[in-house]
């Protein structure tokens, strides 16, 4: 059964592909203790709401990329960045459209797959290029990664069969390369 | 660097109090205590003074002020756990009130913290949301550059607190000793670089609007204090001849007794400062964050007026009023190059719009809605208006005066002419009750030779009167004047004006208990009770003749008066409620109505 049918309007607000509002920010920091608590705890404070977000150590030593996902209109945006980049830690910040950005997620979710249906689960699976990680007697655990939007539309296609735990690690995105740098890459 | 035969060894204590010294500190406030206990050790060979003071809120308010007088920022160090949450409200106050100040907190040894120890909190958690920025030390070697950091960013771009939490063995381990270079603090902070220089372009753009204007208001606000700019701004406005207001946090930046002067705007401000503000084509924002006691209702305020805003934290641009011009700066460089723009487009032949019509209107306002009160009636209570009157008459050139938050405050602003700046200090993004003692004295630590008067109210000063303690034994003497009406007064205005008269836990007796006379002399001040007009000059004449002792004067006030003008919470600056007595005139603040306009319009 759709999760829309049990949470009515929940689709809506849990997925990506359907809310202008959302925007992505990608802000560089220094890796040092307690830097998530502020860029969090600015969001807090300004009443503003992190529908997802992704850290880890970016590419130079002692810096680390958050990848922060706002439900936002456009002005309280421009705000909750400016105030964003007050804090000390905060190096860079650039919003990414998505038009101009690669995106990536992964997904990881047990299912309920019993009797003929864990067949139908492994050619979803198969279907989406994703994988299966571990198999149960009545379930079994599957990933994919791939574009926000895809791992929705495969997480709707998992409801229908019962999803037991389900754990997405909110979006990652940079830049899409521009043509300069692509044809330096190819040279 | 490390060449054992020139470094020296030294306790990250050493470290700490020297790196203080380093950054030419000579006072600072504070109380000791378990976890900072190794750092007094080497501050009594330091010669940094220390005032002790008798609750650690004292400390932080007693830096605010010494930061606010002297420009320098106000250091406050204390121990862990309820010191440090005691620190709180000092913290708060001076960020939102942009003052540079540095506190440091001693904290539980760096193996017990997360334990739930004697004496721990979680300092750099609670304090995250009311500084700039802190930092926990973890170890000795990182204090000279957490302190440099810490003063760093407390004294440039925006001004605010700093604070930095030191576990009791960082303080006892040893250390080598080595002082950052200014260029290892700016590779440490690489999110950090304050833009000071505004854009040229929009530089040019402000000049040209500002000599089209025909109803200019420059609207100053506190950042101009920060910024060291009232020269700058009194260039400016002689040049252009517009008036001025200034708000809450700029009193003294600009010379109430100047003809440009219109005094202060928002919710309490003079009538012709809201609604020239209200009625001007281009408001000259400069330093000021068009708080919510300055607009009003938002959607409401100053509906005709184009925006120039000096700012020189990029997040204030747009906050709350979308600029026409935004420029991001420090104010004394932006108004200086704004000058140097309009004389060179006066050079070139740009003509300045005519102002005249708009200047003589102001003044008309000027004229029928001065600030007023009605003289007390003869046996009755003072009149709290009279009372500062008389004390900003009576008092020496270059008096500093502090205020608590309320009534008092409000009447203070009101009714003292300030004629330079840097001579009144009160708490007004946080409205902190209790401000006013404390930051006197922290004021008189940093100016000895100025007369420092604390005005205060009942409430307030029952706050924190425990520092008079701390004035008398640190022979720091200041004059406190108490207006004591037994009531928390704006409280009481409020439910008297929007609750029906309905007096819920405003009425503090305070003309009963405490004897505030008493209280003040067993403090070690003298204690003076005024209750009649024609005792009110002497009692301030005796009390600017002490000058070893701390005074408290107590005038009893009426409690049935009320601040006005008023602008009632969340109603439009067009709304203000007048003086009962200037009520009748009200028709002429309006603005032009609507077939003026057009036709107005039209002339463009």
């Amino acid at each position: 059964m759709p999760r829309t049918r049990d949470y009515p309007g929940a689709r809506s607000a849990n997925t990506y592909s359907d809310n202008m509002n959302h925007h992505i920010l990608s802000v560089l920091v220094q890796n040092r203790p307690g830097v998530l608590a502020r860029v969090s705890g600015l969001f807090a404070r300004r009443g503003y709401n992190i529908f997802s977000l992704a850290v880890a150590p970016a590419e130079v030593e002692g810096r680390s990329r958050i990848t922060i996902v706002v439900d936002l209109d456009s002005a309280p945006l421009e705000q909750v960045t400016k105030q964003l980049f007050k804090l000390i830690d905060v190096i860079k910040i650039s919003e990414l459209d998505p038009a101009l950005s690669v995106e990536r997620e992964l997904l990881i979710g047990t299912i309920k797959a019993d009797g003929g249906q864990r067949s139908e689960v492994a050619s979803l699976v198969d279907i989406f290029e994703g994988k299966i990680i571990a198999v149960g007697d009545e379930v079994i655990t599957v990933s994919l990664d791939g574009h926000p939007n895809k791992l929705d539309d495969f997480e709707d296609l998992l409801d229908g069969y019962g999803i037991v735990e389900l754990q997405r690690t909110g979006r990652v995105a940079l830049p899409k390369l521009d043509r300069t740098a692509r044809l330096r890459a190819v040279n | 660097m490390t060449d054992p035969a020139t470094t020296e060894r030294i306790t990250g204590a050493q470290a700490l109090i020297r790196s203080l010294e380093y950054e030419n500190v000579d006072i600072m406030f504070g109380y000791p205590g378990g976890c900072i206990l190794p750092a007094y050790d080497p501050l009594m060979d330091s010669p940094i003074r220390h005032v002790l003071v008798r609750h650690e809120q004292g400390a932080g308010h007693a830096a605010e002020g010494y930061a606010h007088v002297s420009g320098k920022p106000g250091v406050a160090m204390v121990t862990s756990g309820p010191a440090a949450t005691n620190l709180v409200t000092p913290l708060m106050d001076a960020y939102m009130d942009s003052i540079p100040m540095v506190a440091i907190t001693g904290q539980v040894p760096t193996a017990a913290i997360g334990s739930d120890a004697f004496q721990e909190c979680d300092t750099v958690g609670i304090t995250r949301s009311c500084t700039k920025h802190n930092e926990l030390v973890m170890s000795a070697d990182e204090i000279p550059m957490a302190i440099r950091q810490a003063f760093h960013i407390a004294t440039t771009g925006r001004p605010g607190p700093t604070l930095v939490d030191v576990p009791k063995d960082a303080l006892t381990d040893m250390m080598d000793w080595h002082w950052p270079t200014d260029d290892e603090v700016l590779a440490a902070l690489p999110g950090y670089r304050p833009n000071t220089k505004g854009h040229p372009r929009m530089i040019k753009e402000a000049a040209k609007l500002i000599l089209a204007s025909e109803r200019p208001i420059v609207y100053a606000g506190g950042g101009i204090l920060k910024a060291r700019a009232a020269e700058a701004l009194r260039e400016l406005v002689e040049l252009i001849d517009a008036h001025v207001v200034t708000t809450l946090m700029a009193r003294g930046a600009f010379p109430d007794e100047h003809p440009n002067c219109l005094g202060m705007p928002g919710m309490h401000g003079n009538a012709t400062a809201v609604t020239a503000m209200q009625q001007s084509d281009l408001l000259i924002t400069l330093g000021a964050r068009f708080d919510d006691r300055i607009t009003g209702k938002v959607d409401a305020f100053a509906p005709e007026a184009k925006i120039i805003h000096v700012d020189i934290d990029p997040a204030e641009q747009g906050k709350v009023r979308k600029p026409d011009v935004p420029i991001v700066g420090d104010a004394k460089y932006v108004i200086t190059e704004i000058v140097r723009e309009i004389k060179e487009l006066l050079q070139g032949g740009t003509r300045q719009a005519d102002i005249s019509a708009w200047k003589s209107k102001v003044s008309g306002w000027q004229e029928q809605f001065p600030l007023t009160y009605e003289p007390s009636e003869p046996g009755s209570a003072l009149k709290p208006q009279f009372c500062i009157e008389q004390l900003n008459e009576l008092a020496p050139p270059g008096t500093i005066v502090t205020s608590g938050v309320g009534q008092h405050q409000m009447y203070t602003s009101q009714y003292w002419k300030f004629d330079e700046p840097y001579t009144w200090v009160n708490s007004g993004g946080l409205g902190t009750m209790g401000f006013s003692l404390p930051a006197a004295i922290g004021a008189k630590a940093a100016k000895p030779d100025r007369t420092v008067w604390a005005v205060d109210g009942d409430g307030c000063f029952q706050m924190t009167a425990t520092e008079l303690v701390t004035a008398t034994l640190e022979n720091l003497p200041i004059k406190v004047a108490l207006l004591n009406n037994s009531f928390l007064g704006m409280v009481r205005q409020w439910q008297e004006m929007f609750y029906d008269e309905r007096y819920s836990s405003v009425f503090l007796d305070s003309a009963n208990v405490p004897n505030f006379v008493m209280m003040a002399e067993s403090m070690g001040c003298v204690g003076i009770l005024v209750e009649s007009p024609e005792e009110v000059a002497p009692a301030i004449e005796k009390a600017n003749s002490i000058n070893d002792r701390t005074v408290v004067v107590e005038f009893r006030t009426d409690a049935a008066e009320g601040v006005f003008p008023m602008v009632p919470a969340g109603a439009s600056n067009t709304d203000l409620i007048l003086h009962p007595t200037q009520q009748d005139r009200a028709e002429a603040l309006k603005p032009a109505a609507a077939p003026v306009d057009t036709k107005l319009k039209d002339g463009h």
